[in-house]
């Protein structure tokens, strides 16, 4: 019995507009907690460097054109280096510029959560997941043998799940005005769009698939071939009528 | 800003969240012991019926305050003892949040699952209130 005790830790943080959550399980639970505290200040220096509601961080200091790239934390080159390889991989779908405005936002979130789990997992997890306002990094297992489970929350009736995915060491990041309305724009003409309820990708990091899952929920029912053509990335779309449609190999989990 | 949700004020650092809620009765310990909550020792108290009040919490909006209805350990309800009720917006946002709340703690046991995609959980005051009526039940 005690063998098949699993230890770990849980922690809520408020940071970055949304609550991320974390559930770090493994033996070691002293460099647990410090590889945590290392995850969360993390996340509290992405949301000072990227944040767009600070006028303050380089973010939107390079936006408003008050310093170059060269000047900012390397971080931001990064960032905006995926941004560029989600927007030509996603057509345009995908922007880190909407309406001409400098916001990385649809993929920082992502890539903050994956830095997090990384260092959870250098310390030792033997599996983690970490949820960042309803996308999530997952790390090895839940339990020996036991993969994770998550479930897809239904846009169209609150509080029940459209699906259950499981896996080990997978992204899945869901876009959807269900929780906060309106707030994916149309590339294009700046202006929001809604032609799905939900979009759901799962992926090997959830940088990019935090971006992916923002292009596919832009781009509607055609981001189904349009995901099924990359390589390591599925989708789950719910349309606003109710309908599902998902890519071959969704990882749903069970029947 | 538009965020219908009640959140705590100040930056947290909570050890719970709803994926807490999962069921035990599935034979396998899958629940990680939080160091405050002992250490895995097999003295888990027997899974319990009643009803366990949780503690007040502070929001930005109000007090936040639930009570789980646990059948043999198992989450079965969620009795809101006490929500915002300050003035009109807050009695609003606490009648949309707290039933959202409710049903996703629910169908999150009942699915057996570990986390949800595509779900803000910011609603810090209701999962702590709840997390510590359940840590009363031993649930």
């Amino acid at each position: 019995m005690p063998e098949r005790t699993v230890h770990g830790l849980r922690h809520v943080e408020h940071v970055m507009g949304t609550v991320f959550s974390f559930d770090v399980r493994g033996p070691d639970i002293p460099a647990l907690r410090r590889a945590l505290d290392d995850a969360v200040t993390l996340l509290h220096r992405v949301d000072e460097v990227f944040s767009t509601y600070r006028p303050d961080s380089a973010v939107s200091r390079l936006g408003r054109g008050e310093t170059v790239l060269e000047e900012c934390p390397s971080e931001v080159a990064l960032v905006l280096g995926l941004c560029e390889e989600a927007g030509r991989v996603s057509g345009g779908w995908f922007s880190h510029t909407p309406g001409g405005t400098l916001d990385p936002s649809g993929l920082v979130k992502g890539w903050a959560i994956e830095a997090a789990a990384r260092l959870l997992r250098e310390a030792g997890a033997s599996g983690s997941c970490v949820n960042g306002g309803g996308d999530l990094q997952l790390c090895g297992e839940a339990s020996a043998g036991a993969p994770w489970r998550i479930g897809v929350a239904d846009p169209l009736r609150r509080g029940l799940l459209a699906a259950v995915v499981s896996g080990r060491d997978l992204a899945v990041a869901t876009t959807g005005t269900a929780e906060r309305g309106l707030h994916v724009l149309d590339p294009r003409t700046g202006r929001p769009v809604a032609p799905l309820a939900s979009a759901t990708v799962t992926g090997p990091g959830a940088g990019l698939t935090d971006a992916y899952a923002t292009a596919a929920f832009a781009m509607g029912g055609a981001a189904l071939d349009w995901v099924a053509s990359l390589d390591g990335y599925e989708a789950l779309l719910i349309g606003r009528d109710g309908r599902t449609a998902c890519t071959p190999g969704f990882p749903r989990s069970g029947s | 800003m538009r965020r219908a949700v009640l959140a705590t004020a100040s930056t947290s650092a909570l050890v719970v969240s709803l994926l807490l809620l999962k069921p035990h009765q599935s034979g396998a310990p899958q629940t990680p012991s939080p160091s405050p909550r002992g250490n895995g020792t097999p003295a888990a108290p027997a899974h319990r019926t009643g009803t366990f009040a949780g503690d007040p919490v502070d929001t930005r909006y109000g007090t936040v305050r639930v009570a789980a209805v646990v059948n043999q350990g198992r989450l079965t309800a969620v009795k809101v003892l006490e929500t915002p009720s300050a003035n009109g917006r807050d009695r609003q946002i606490a009648a949309d949040a707290v039933p959202r709340l409710t049903r996703e703690a629910l169908a999150a046991q009942s699915a057996h699952i570990d986390a949800v995609s595509g779900a803000s959980y910011t609603s810090e005051g209701y999962v702590r209130s709840l997390q510590s009526a359940l840590d009363r039940a031993g649930a």
